[in-house]
């Protein structure tokens, strides 16, 4: 984006218009980049000529979907998104939250509807206004004021003051007061400027910011830190400590957390309230049986339903890195295995599982993830945990499939998916095939030591992501229905262990971030599949997997397994959701399997690696966090030459078409 | 003239829409929106609802038609057909869509369809005169240009 322009002109972000700098004199609010979402075409027509006639530059689009992915693919291509609360494929709110998160642009909310109930839940959401239908031109004219004290709070906030809003950030009650979440989002707000505003010191004329952009991998290691303080503890201050990530701020470890919470609320409330944090495996109870995972650490990780903690981006990017690296023969992932319970572990899957059914964790990142499993190296070090969950009934949506794959290092992963067959030999980690495919039915079991998969859901605690590792937990579960969301691989494929990853993925080694952007479902997803699953459209699945049935779930038999995407679950499940709404991307293609083979290892046999992602449909959004980093494209076309290669896994497109939204039927 | 006796016909006929409140304000906002470059601006507009619109009558139809009837769905669909029926300025069919909704709070399952009923008559009428309208100001329009000086 472009930094400042000095002259202010509107233009001058990122998409490229005057070339940002001295540019254009102030002609503001002239040239006001609004994307306008409506399902009814003649208000968008009638709206989109209002916008004209008040000479901003105006994007229209009907369907949530879409829009989102306008605004993923132009990061900074527009100044203000204006959204109806009542549509068909997504509720206008999820809408909201994912931008909120996402891309941090202000949102006005419209509809017919003024009830005081739907303003106020407009407000909560984060909307900056709210307009009643049938909207005059007056109220439009004003639109960019939003735009101004955004980017005002942004640059004001940015001063110690901000710190005193953090500490108060822990104590906040419970979030389910809406006044709470008022707070919650105002704050979160107000630290997105901060950073914002952190980052553009320098730009002041400007009124673009560049954000931070979260990668996966930065994602993990904040997600560690987190998890290691204690969701609770965890302070800006310290996290960023923990993270010891030069160029980092307070102030964008705040805002970041600040979603975090938020996203974590979510999921937290909707699905299992008291979910969270149960402990080990023992909380299984949602999930079905995460006692699978025993031998893993990780797995009581997973179990401990501390969903929310790893990010599926993390999970993503561990996948990935996983994936990426059991292609290449050397794909020493090493999986570090994290003791964390809290560290990805998911949500309880029971609670998820009741609704994701066969959620994938579609959005963006996770497709990315998954395509990362299937490169995940099967070879996992003994120790290393797998935490491939197999829950063979579980959906595997649900549960957190988290694989753990320690990237970077040396240690393969050994990634074993187990079907629901879960005896799958564990050798076989078809992590392609997971990957392939968010549905993953098969529990891709790292080995890392694991060898049983047991049926139980195996909650893969996952892996605490070390800055030069990500261990990547597979867990998948494969239950056809999906649990949803599990899917840890939540496109987050670090960063670092992209490179390594990829490779692994494609054996080409550029999975990388690309991948584990799409791929990996920000945690975010994860939860949100888990409790939204329903109704959140899909929006990108990074990794979706291949819902198809046909994928080869049901084989996992010890070689091949991959994971088929396990349709299993859902197809139809997913169907709803899955609509790969990633962006189309990832979807592990089978071709992930290969890589495994390069691997050899030991990662080996378990190929299959199925990896469920659930396609939340509205999840996914969360992880454009890091999903507009990676060129998913990239990483998608890699895996999927890789499937071709391999198995016929197919298309992993069946239902899920990576190619950007396709959520054609989002079961809302 | 002929030309002059053609818009003040027009000009009549618009004017008895407002008063008999078939339109409503926001018609005049979109009127307020046509300019040259997008001379018939107001009459795309308008078909786009119809066609639009055409959509949703027949989804309430069928939901009428179910037993029981689903009042959730009727209102999520009239509250549709409403936002775009407001949208244009449609200030009668917006008021049955208002009194469809009522019936469709207390469940009264026969307020619902007569309401209905009354709404697609409205939605007629209103299209028939509309229709009449632009094709009026269409050969207006065509007029003044044909005899517009080079």
């Amino acid at each position: 984006m472009m930094p400042g322009s000095s002259g202010g002109s509107w233009k001058s972000s990122g998409t490229g218009g005057a070339g940002g700098d001295g540019g254009v004199p102030d002609q503001f609010p002239a040239g006001l980049r609004v994307l306008v979402v409506d399902d009814d075409s003649t208000c968008l027509m009638i709206l989109e000529k209002m916008l004209r006639h008040c000479k901003y530059e105006v994007t229209k689009c009907n369907r949530a979907e879409v829009a989102l992915s306008f605004l993923r693919e132009n990061k900074n291509g527009f100044d203000v998104v204006i959204s109806d609360v009542h549509m068909p494929d997504m509720d206008g709110f999820k809408l909201l939250e994912h931008i909120g998160l996402e891309m941090d642009l202000p949102v006005i909310m419209m509809s017919a509807d003024d009830s005081k109930s739907v303003v106020m839940k407009g407000v909560t959401h984060g909307a900056c206004d709210y307009l009643i239908k049938p909207v005059r031109i007056e109220a439009l004219r004003n639109i960019w004021q939003h735009v101004v004290r955004k980017r005002k709070h942004e640059w004001k906030d940015f001063d110690p003051s901000a710190s005193a809003d953090e500490q108060k950030q822990p104590e906040e009650p419970d979030y389910s007061s809406s006044a709470n979440e008022g707070n919650n989002w105002k704050n979160t707000k107000r630290r997105k400027d901060e950073d914002d505003e952190a980052d553009e010191r320098d730009e002041s004329s400007s009124l673009k910011k560049p954000r931070v952009v979260w990668s996966v991998e930065l994602h993990q290691q904040f997600v560690a830190a987190v998890n290691q303080l204690g969701i609770d503890k965890a302070v800006p201050k310290k996290i960023l400590e923990l993270m010891n990530v030069p160029g980092l701020t307070r102030e964008n470890v705040a805002s970041h957390l600040q979603k975090y919470r938020l996203y974590l609320r979510r999921l937290s409330g909707s699905q299992h309230p008291g979910g969270m944090n149960a402990g080990f495996m023992g909380s299984d109870a949602g999930y079905g049986s995460i006692s699978s995972l025993n031998g893993l650490d990780l797995q009581a990780l997973a179990a401990s339903g501390q969903l929310g903690q790893l990010p599926p981006q993390s999970l993503a990017t561990l996948q990935a890195a996983a994936l990426g690296r059991s292609n290449n023969a050397k794909s020493t992932i090493s999986v570090p295995v994290i003791d964390q319970r809290n560290l990805f572990s998911f949500e309880n899957p029971k609670s998820r599982y009741p609704e994701v059914q066969s959620q994938h964790l579609t959005s963006n990142n996770s497709s990315k993830q998954i395509n990362l499993l299937p490169g995940i190296p099967t070879n996992m070090e003994p120790k290393q945990f797998v935490s491939l969950h197999q829950s063979g009934h579980h959906s595997f949506g649900g549960m957190n499939n988290l694989v753990l794959i320690q990237m970077g290092g040396q240690s393969q992963v050994h990634v074993h998916s187990q079907n629901q067959t879960q005896s799958q030999a564990q050798s076989n980690v078809n992590t392609h095939n997971v990957l392939r495919q968010p549905v993953m039915s098969n529990e891709m079991l790292t080995r890392g030591g694991v060898a049983d998969m047991a049926p139980t859901a195996v909650y893969n605690p996952v892996v605490s992501v070390s800055q030069a590792s990500s261990l990547v937990n597979f867990s998948m579960n494969h239950k056809t229905d999906s649990c949803g969301t599990s899917y840890p691989l939540g496109g987050s494929l670090g960063i670092s262990s992209l490179p390594t990853a990829s490779s692994a993925l494609q054996g080409d080694g550029n999975l990388d971030t690309k991948v584990s952007r799409k791929g990996i479902v920000p945690s975010y997803d994860i939860f949100n599949d888990l409790n939204q699953n329903r109704d959140w459209g899909l929006p990108d699945v990074g990794l979706t997997f291949d819902q198809s049935p046909h994928t080869i779930q049901s084989g996992l038999d010890g070689s091949n397994p991959l994971l088929h995407q396990h349709n299993r679950a859902s197809g139809r499940d997913l169907g709803g959701h899955n609509r790969n709404l990633t962006s189309g991307k990832v979807v592990l293609p089978p071709g992930v399997e290969t890589r495994t083979r390069h691997n050899g290892s030991n990662v080996g046999q378990p190929r299959n690696v199925y990896v469920k992602t659930e396609n939340d449909i509205d999840g996914s959004c969360h992880n454009t966090l890091y999903s507009e980093q990676y060129g998913q494209d990239d990483l998608l076309a890699a895996i999927l030459k890789q499937q071709q290669q391999q198995q016929g896994v197919g298309e992993p497109e069946n239902e899920f078409v990576f190619d950007g939204y396709t959520l054609d039927d989002l079961p809302v | 003239m002929e030309r002059n006796q053609m818009h003040s016909r027009i000009a009549n006929i618009r004017k008895s829409l407002f008063e008999q409140g078939y339109l409503d304000e926001q018609f005049i906002q979109l009127e307020e929106l046509q300019d040259n470059s997008n001379p018939d601006f107001v009459e795309e507009v308008v078909t786009l609802f119809y066609r639009d619109s055409a959509r949703f009558l027949y989804n309430l139809d069928q939901a009428l038609e179910k037993k029981p009837l689903d009042f959730n769905q009727l209102d999520n669909l009239m509250h549709q057909f409403k936002g775009s029926s407001t949208s244009i300025g449609a200030k009668k069919v917006k008021i049955e869509c208002t009194q469809f909704r009522n019936y469709c709070n207390i469940r009264n399952v026969e307020g619902c369809k007569r309401a209905f009923q009354n709404i697609k008559k409205e939605y007629t009428t209103l299209r028939k005169k509309l229709e009449v309208y632009f094709q009026m100001s269409r050969q207006v329009g065509a007029i003044e240009t044909a005899c517009r000086p080079r």
